[in-house]
């Protein structure tokens, strides 16, 4: 056989191999995860690791209540912030904007996809904990340290505007226009057509988007550490310190060397961080490729 | 009629305002950093490692976390290239488009690319446990590693699905093997590879919690691949929850440099983006 073809044999195998490994990564960070995490599995009734409320390793008690509900709190109030203004932003750049200055906003956006956890940690050491102790907590309840749910929420929202920006204006971009037309000629105003006809069609768009900014809420680790307070405690309104998953993991990772199942305990919150954003991740995407499909 | 346009006014009132909002939170965050980063950035924060006492405000930089950070963030850019291309050229010139294989493997690296970093580093640090590889730049660039893999090979997916199919059938036609078709489309995307490049490498930089347990920290600056390296982002977060004044100032200015290196690499990933542009016409 020509050397040529043999070379390109050895070629394709070597990729196939090398794409192989590296999907397997997937099951590796599942399987890995739960390895580790399987002594306190095995010690442990996981009905009780849900719902049980204290946290005291050094006695083996492992309640990841607060910390679920602490994660809950953080990712539904940034959402929350978020869509309302992500939402009129894209249908604004998608519908009504000038393509100048389409151009110039979605780059701006992206940038903020780029900027690093701890500088928006600093900024809302800076910014949000002054703003929500100063100005917000102090109109609604007594005191509050500034470093809150709602701080770690504001923060989250900022971070998951390039995600949220960039899907759903590039969703709205795909709904057909004669659909549009159609409504337009009919007599419903611009705002109407949107309302009634391009977001309805958009909605599975939105809701991948929204799906898949939830899971990175999720996830995000150091700027909700730094602002929203890292206390073991669910919290009861948004002006309370909430202690999310993520920055529990990243919090004890040095001592957990020192007290039995306190590793597999931290294991089992990243193996639990690891399957929800997993299942979130999957069916946004599943959902955005059809719709990619359907109008390619 | 009346009220319905009115309801149209009032959206597009609150749909300038959201735009606004949204805008104007990139330069609300690098004018805060830059406001509070300023007064301390110094010369010695760029040029010095940590002198003695560094940490309860005496002499010294940061520039161990700086050189630390480039050289993790560039082994990880390397190493993961050296997978990405491959991949990508397997996945889209090789298979077929829409082949199970491919369609398989695109959708994991989706997943794996909403992976939260924290989750990397868990990973990789067990990993480094099971091996037992101490923390060091080499953990910490495997960790990273793992976390750009799945950005590269995303970029890199849309760039050569943007190359023309005409390319890789006229280079076939000529007798070309699937192999040396890829090399001419590889030098076509040359544009996009540095895109992807300065892309993740972006990432790799700012990244703290892929870090955190892999990379340890070190006031020297690494010289060899097994020497725990302190980095940038790492740094700034150490040097925050100090309770001495002059050591969060450093805070403040080691947060501006990273936020300017971020800033270079994504203004140069825009300028190469722009020209490649101009050349696919």
């Amino acid at each position: 056989m020509d050397i040529r073809l043999i070379k390109d044999k050895l070629v394709a195998n070597a990729m196939l191999i090398l794409t192989i490994i590296s999907v397997s990564v997937v099951v590796a960070l599942g399987l890995g995860l739960y390895l580790r995490a399987e002594p306190l599995l095995a010690t442990h009734d996981i009905w009780r690791l849900f719902t049980d409320s204290h946290w005291a390793p050094s006695k083996g008690q492992f309640g990841f209540y607060p910390f679920i509900m602490g994660t809950l709190w953080v990712t539904v109030i940034a959402i929350s912030l978020a869509l309302p203004l992500c939402l009129l932003t894209s249908i604004y750049l998608a519908e009504y904007a000038h393509a100048a200055i389409r151009r110039l906003l979605i780059p701006l956006v992206n940038v903020l996809a780029g900027i690093p956890p701890v500088i928006y940690g600093v900024w809302g050491i800076f910014f949000v904990v002054p703003f929500v102790q100063n100005y917000l907590a102090p109109r609604f309840s007594d005191s509050s340290s500034g470093y809150t749910v709602l701080t770690g929420g504001v923060v989250l929202a900022v971070m998951i505007f390039p995600i949220l920006v960039s899907i759903v204006s590039e969703v709205l971009r795909t709904i057909p226009k004669e659909l549009k037309d159609a409504s337009l000629s009919l007599g419903a105003t611009k705002w109407e057509t949107i309302k009634k006809v391009t977001l309805k069609r958009a909605f599975p768009g939105i809701f991948a988007a929204v799906v898949l900014a939830i899971s990175r809420a999720f996830g995000e680790t150091v700027a909700v550490l730094m602002v929203c307070g890292n206390i073991p405690v669910a919290p009861d309104s948004v002006f309370d310190g909430g202690y999310p998953l993520p920055a529990l993991i990243a919090n004890n990772f040095g001592e957990m060397m020192s007290i039995p199942l306190y590793d597999a305990a931290l294991m089992f919150a990243a193996l639990l961080l690891f399957i929800i954003i997993f299942v979130f991740n999957l069916v946004s995407r599943l959902i955005l490729n059809r719709i990619e499909h359907r109008y390619a | 009629m009346r009220r319905r346009k009115a309801e149209e006014r009032f959206f597009k009132v609150l749909m300038v305002l959201a735009c606004i909002i949204v805008s104007s939170s990139l330069f609300l965050i690098v004018g805060t950093i830059v406001v509070k980063g300023l007064p301390y950035l110094t010369w010695d924060m760029v040029s010095k490692v940590p002198q003695g006492g560094f940490y309860i405000g005496k002499e010294g930089g940061v520039l161990n976390a700086i050189i630390g950070s480039l050289y993790l963030a560039g082994g990880a850019t390397i190493l993961s290239l050296l997978v990405s291309i491959p991949i990508s050229i397997y996945l889209n010139l090789y298979l077929k488009r829409g082949s199970v294989v491919s369609k398989t493997a695109k959708l994991a690296y989706d997943v794996l690319f909403g992976i939260p970093s924290i989750v990397y580093g868990a990973f990789a640090f067990s990993i480094m446990i099971w091996l037992g590889v101490r923390a060091s730049l080499l953990g910490g660039i495997t960790a990273v590693t793992l976390l750009i893999i799945p950005i590269m090979v995303r970029t890199l997916d849309e760039v050569i699905a943007a190359v023309p199919k005409e390319l890789k059938h006229a280079a076939l036609s000529l007798g070309a093997t699937r192999w040396e078709a890829a090399k001419v489309i590889l030098r076509q995307i040359r544009p996009g590879i540095y895109t992807a490049v300065l892309l993740a490498f972006g990432r790799g930089i700012g990244d703290v919690a892929s870090v955190l347990f892999t990379a340890g920290f070190s006031d020297n600056i690494p010289l060899y691949i097994d020497e725990p390296a302190a980095t940038l982002p790492l740094a700034i977060f150490f040097q925050l929850s100090s309770p001495i004044p002059e050591v969060q100032g450093r805070a403040y200015a080691s947060a501006l440099i990273l936020t300017a290196i971020i800033l270079v690499v994504v203004i140069v990933s825009h300028i190469v983006a722009a020209r490649q542009s101009k050349n696919n016409v």
